[in-house]
């Protein structure tokens, strides 16, 4: 069947095996690798990236399932190239050392990324809660989570900057 | 200011995070066909047939091979006469009636063992292909657990006449324990464990004009051309092995295994790039696994705290074939006494095979089992005698004044602080107020109760370090320099850290400075990353490297400044060459290389060494809830002392990653069989490695006591995990100890805790 | 890893669903497909046909509708966890949903989906038992509705005929306020080794047989006045869990014993 998914704002068009997964869709058709595939029960997160602004495993997602709908990937996080382009959550992972091999690291920015969206200051421990559907096993996980809570931090001090601009103005 | 020592972000980090990096499954060869392995299905059987034609007829297949297609291998290794028994130090699978097949020829021993291959036009048309391939299995005895191996009534290597692969060690002196007042003996297991590395098996090739060119995810490219080179006939110059990222191996990608053997086999066989990445499920069943040791400890001592002796008796688990099978218990039994100043210890291995997953090196690599086994022991001593173990092993830990001590296991420990890390740790961790915690919940009856448990290690690192590691470092017209390092990054950070050994010694700054490993092409010679050994050589090979560029630097910009080398110096901080005493006189790297002519401005560098001990101490703090079983870890201390630090952000994260899997030994993670050897924990679902949600943050203390090479260091990557898991077993223990429990067996589910208070409220 | 190979439809209505489904062999609908997918990637499940219903967004809401709220089967598990009007009105399945699997999947996959799939081990069948739930059907013969003590049949059965989907969960609002829910694991992520919904009077088991089942024994000794801690020593009366890798059949017992005491006592601390 033809499968139309907005990746990271371009639409990406394909004939493509009614049985086909969202996370195949992706680095095959969409030619976008960063997203991984860790497991075959769901469980690593390795795959996870937006689906209309919501943290979804594209591994259990039929490329069908989102036909119509948008993606976003980590390759389509920053707002250009260089390290001013980065997301405050890419900024944070690499300030606080919360990668080593890598292979996890697409779904756990995603996954952290949607977090933020839905719970802008969360505790140590709702970090740890809402990570549990993504696996680690370079990091021990320590600084994945100083990572989410930095960018927290950034993020909120921005607004709050951002805030202060306006009502001086 | 040097840069070594601070703080420095990666510079791998940038491409990773936008990117992404590129894994074997991320390359697109030009008519790249997929791979599927065929597996068996039962732990044990013969094969009386396969029949692939369903399969050949299925879309997109391009080949359906099995054994009988495995005409154009090597000539086999010469037999050298030692009838299939190995040096038991060197870790090399055992030959003669051992052997291990690439494709299973007439018999299989593990659920999982690769039976035949289909390659198709793409994965999806692999897995269907993979399930018309027709084999018929006659199902014998599975042989599952230790005991069954030993008996022998069924044997997986009949012209073997036997299971147990290989022993060694020193025979049992029960005379060194008379004379002791207290002896304490108990067998528990050091259970079988899964690597789960984020990224799994996973290799593609090409064979174009006679050239073989194979992509494999592995920690040895150096190590896996030869290989190659021996089992496919080929000399080395005809093959080119790359490592292109690599998403975690933990020692279970050192080289290459069967699998990703036959598939750079099958491209040169079949004329076609193909590429093979593993299913999770097939990296359950294949992929190598650890530890899997039943131990019996013996120890004496007297009620003073003093230990006397200490014995250590292990039956290895090896899985289906023995490929480290003498290896691992060799590296336990080396470590048995831990830091300890025991007068008689001594330890020795039997090594079995049974129809399991194949065991080799996880995180460790036999270093925890000797740990876990003494950090028990240890406990059970303490808990014998009346004794607090902290004061136990502060009685016994081996002074400060004796380095180099002399193991009674064997190897030298070069230097330690063994005491100075326990007080440290126990001091961080607020060691009374947590016995005080401890009392009052105990008092009032609480039904979570708090457990302290700790470890004392020492571990030796870069165990092979005369094989030693290489480095070449050019610094180029422009003023760039490129590094080959023979060492094999797969998250470990050494393009940052080589960068910075070079930046800190010539002033060429970091992002001036490439970092290329584990490309055969252009590093022909090297080991590559296991073992905890390569800051200590293939960083120390690095900075030997800039020391011989500077050297010959000298010569240069003397040359050119006119001045006598004596009076040349390096600014660092400018990465400039001047005449001493005069500012003005200043030459750019970029100058001095231009002046090196055509044989560049280079050295190489083959650095070899000695073994080294780096040692720490661990507390956990566990909460259980004595109704449930259930153990949770709330705070988690180290003192982790590999010497000098060269970047902490990396010694820190390696720190991290070992304390997680540990700590995942200690509480969740087990791999498990039923009776007739099918596997209970092939998927992630039964397979409980950990998640951020079952830890906390660590906390890590500082300690450096140097080793005895230029930069001061000793392995960190393996120490964590080795420091972790006794200290969080022991916290179990101690949680509910005032029930009357001494033991109790890894993972330490809520089950197996229930159990044992129920256990020990019976005999009360 | 992939499943076996299958036809993919997609309803844009109730109605459209139905007919499709009646046209095909071996047809299974599509909500969030996070019971049903892992399966067919297994390939421990292998239907002909996919009916995608997901897109029915008329099928997810949450409503007052005075005597009991209404959850359409679509609703996902995060918004039925975040509800604000699940919160005040009906917090344990608020609670309960908030607790199943981790943010992904509770963004994909529906109630409706999960107890159209009667997995013992999983959280809101139990739940809505202990709510005394009535789900509502439409099938191919019309609209029915069925009690959720009638429609958990055994281990991945239920009383739900060939093309018949859940449109709505009807559950009265609870006379008694007091409600827990206790889930027990061995890590956050996995499934109940055995779970606990408390809803007033009333008390359902996870995992603790082959369907969600009511502890009718702790719900007896509850209702003729007994402590808390004597009714749920009755938790596994007349029950036969199973014995598996996670947990021994004895253990099962036991738990449940602890955890309906604890969920018991919790819930009387809402009351």
């Amino acid at each position: 069947m033809k499968v139309t998914v907005t990746v990271n704002g371009s639409q990406v068009e394909a004939e493509v095996p009614d049985r086909t997964l969202l996370v195949h869709f992706l680095r095959e058709q969409a030619g976008l690798t960063a997203t991984n595939v860790g497991c075959d029960t769901s469980s690593c997160g390795a795959c996870t990236v937006l689906l209309d602004g919501q943290s979804v495993k594209s591994c259990t997602l039929l490329a069908a399932q989102a036909d119509g709908r948008a993606v976003q990937t980590m390759e389509g996080l920053a707002n250009g190239d260089g390290p001013d382009a980065m997301h405050p959550v890419q900024r944070a992972f690499r300030a606080e050392h919360g990668l080593q091999c890598g292979f996890c690291t697409p779904g756990m920015v995603m996954a952290a990324v949607s977090l933020l969206a839905e719970n802008s200051s969360p505790t140590e421990d709702e970090v740890r809660s809402a990570l549990e559907g993504n696996l680690c096993r370079c990091t021990g996980y320590h600084n994945i989570v100083r990572a989410v809570l930095a960018a927290a931090s950034e993020t909120q001090s921005a607004k709050a900057g951002a805030a202060a601009a306006e009502r001086q103005a | 200011m040097s840069i070594l020592g601070t703080r420095v972000v990666r510079t791998e980090d940038p491409r990773l995070l936008t990117k992404g990096g590129t894994y074997i499954d991320d390359m697109r060869l030009p008519g790249m066909a997929r791979v599927t392995f065929v597996r068996s299905p039962v732990a044990h059987a013969m094969i009386t047939g396969i029949d692939t034609s369903a399969a050949l007829a299925a879309p997109g297949v391009v080949a359906a091979l099995t054994a009988a297609d495995l005409t154009d291998l090597g000539p086999p290794p010469p037999d050298d006469g030692s009838g299939g028994e190995a040096n038991e130090a060197a870790p090399l699978p055992l030959g003669g009636p051992w052997t291990e097949p690439l494709l299973a020829v007439d018999r299989v021993r593990y659920v999982g063992e690769p039976v035949a291959m289909v390659i198709t036009d793409d994965r999806y048309q692999g897995e269907d292909a993979a399930e018309l391939v027709s084999v018929d299995y006659e199902t014998l005895p599975a042989v599952v657990g230790y005991d069954a191996a030993l008996a022998g009534s069924t044997l997986l290597f009949p012209a073997a006449g036997t299971n147990v692969a290989i022993s060694g060690g020193a025979p049992a002196d029960d005379s060194a324990f008379e004379g002791c007042e207290v002896v304490v003996e108990r067998t528990f297991e050091n259970q079988r464990l899964a690597p789960v590395p984020m990224e799994g098996r996973a290799a593609a090739a090409t064979w174009e004009d006679g050239k073989l060119t194979a992509w494999v995810s592995t920690q040895n490219a150096q190590i896996s051309r030869l290989i190659l080179s021996g089992v496919l006939g080929l000399d080395p110059g005809a093959i080119r092995v790359v490592a292109p990222d690599v998403g975690g191996g933990f020692g279970a990608k050192v080289a290459l295994d069967r699998d990703a053997i036959l598939v750079v086999w099958a491209a040169k066989h079949i004329g076609h790039a193909l590429s093979w990445t593993e299913t999770r499920s097939e990296n359950l069943l294949g992929m190598t696994q650890g530890r899997a040791q039943r131990q019996t400890v013996k120890i004496g001592g007297n009620r003073d705290g003093r230990i006397q002796a200490y014995r250590l008796d292990i039956v290895q688990d090896t899985g289906a074939y023995a490929r480290m099978s003498g290896f691992l218990p060799f590296l336990t039994r080396l470590m048995a006494s831990g830091p300890y100043d025991i007068p008689n210890a001594s330890a020795a291995s039997t090594t079995v095979v049974t129809n399991a997953t194949p065991i080799a090196a996880y995180r460790g690599a036999g270093r925890p089992e000797a740990t876990a086994a003494i950090e028990r022991a240890v406990d059970l001593f303490a808990a014998e005698i009346g004794k607090d173990p902290a004061d136990v092993r502060r009685m016994n830990l081996v002074p400060d004044g004796k380095f180099p001590f002399q193991s009674p296991c064997g190897p030298v420990y070069d230097s330690g602080a063994y005491t100075g890390a326990l007080d440290q740790v126990l001091a961080g961790a607020g060691y009374r107020e947590l016995r005080a915690e401890q009392a009052r919940r105990r008092e009032r009856g609480d039904v979570v109760q708090l457990g302290l448990g700790m470890s004392s290690y020492v571990e030796i690192t870069a165990a092979d370090a005369e094989g030693g590691e290489t480095a070449q470092l050019i610094v180029h017209d422009n003023g760039t320099a490129t590094v080959y390092t023979g060492s094999s990054a797969h998250g470990q950070g050494h393009h940052t850290a080589w960068a910075m050994l070079v930046e800190a010694e010539l002033g060429i700054e970091m992002a001036k400075v490439t970092v290329i490993h584990g490309d055969t092409d252009l590093i022909p010679v090297g080991t590559g990353t296991y073992g905890s050994r390569s800051l200590q050589l293939g960083g120390v090979a690095v900075h030997k490297a800039a020391v011989e560029v500077k050297e010959q630097a000298r010569l240069l910009a003397a040359d050119l400044l006119e001045a006598s080398e004596s009076d040349l110096e390096l600014d660092t901080g400018s990465g400039t060459w001047q005449v001493r005493g005069d500012p003005a006189s200043s030459k750019t790297w970029a100058e001095v290389a231009s002046h090196a002519g055509d044989s560049g401005l280079t050295a190489s560098v083959h650095h070899t060494a000695q073994p080294t001990f780096p040692f720490g101490s661990h507390l956990a703090v566990v909460e259980v809830d004595t109704e449930t079983g259930k153990a949770r870890l709330i705070r988690h201390v180290t003192v982790d002392d590999a010497g000098t630090v060269l970047n902490p952000v990396l010694c820190e994260g390696q720190r991290h990653g070992g304390i997680a899997q540990g700590v995942a030994q200690a509480l969740y993670e087990e791999v498990a069989y039923d009776a007739d050897g099918n596997p209970l924990t092939s998927t992630l679902v039964d397979y409980a490695a950990i998640t951020a949600a079952e830890l906390p943050s660590f906390e890590l203390l500082t300690s450096e006591t140097p080793a005895a090479n230029p930069l001061g260091a000793k392995g960190i990557g393996e120490a964590g995990t080795i420091g972790s898991t006794p200290a969080t077993q022991n916290a179990v223990i101690d949680a509910v100890s005032h029930l009357g429990v001494r033991h109790i067996d890894m993972p330490a589910t809520p089950e197996r805790v229930w159990a044992a208070i129920n256990a020990a409220r019976g005999t009360l | 890893m992939i499943p076996v190979t299958f036809t993919y439809q997609r309803a844009s209505s109730v109605d459209e669903a139905l007919d499709l489904a009646s046209r095909g062999e071996e047809t299974k609908f599509l909500a969030g497909g996070h019971s049903l997918l892992p399966l067919m990637k297994l390939r421990l499940a292998v239907p002909e046909t996919l009916i995608d219903i997901g897109r029915l967004r008329e099928l997810s809401y949450i409503r007052d509708d005075g005597s009991h709220l209404a959850v359409g089967a679509l609703t996902s598990y995060h918004d039925v966890a975040t509800s604000d009007l699940l919160a005040r009105k009906l917090p344990l399945l608020a609670h309960a949903a908030s607790q199943v699997g981790d943010p992904q999947v509770r963004h994909c996959g529906t109630i409706g989906g999960s107890l159209a799939h009667g997995d013992s081990a999983a959280d809101l069948p139990a739940v809505v038992l202990a709510l005394d739930a009535t789900l509502v059907v439409r099938g191919p013969s019309g609209s029915r509705e069925i009690a959720a003590g009638d429609f958990f049949r055994g281990l991945f059965e239920t009383a739900l005929e060939d093309g018949e989907l859940i449109t709505e969960i009807r559950i009265p609002k609870p006379a008694a306020p007091g409600w827990s829910f206790q889930k027990f694991t061995k890590r956050a992520i996995d499934w109940a080794i055995v779970g606990v919904a408390v809803q007033g009077g009333n008390v359902a088991l996870v995992n603790m047989g082959q369907t969600p089942l009511r502890a009718t024994a702790v719900e007896q000794a509850l209702a003729s006045g007994a402590a808390p801690g004597d009714a749920a020593a009755h938790a596994a009366d007349g029950l036969t869990p199973s014995s598996d890798f996670s947990a021994s059949r004895g253990y099962r017992e036991h738990l449940a014993r602890v955890l309906v005491g604890r969920a018991l006592t919790e819930s009387l601390t809402r009351n």
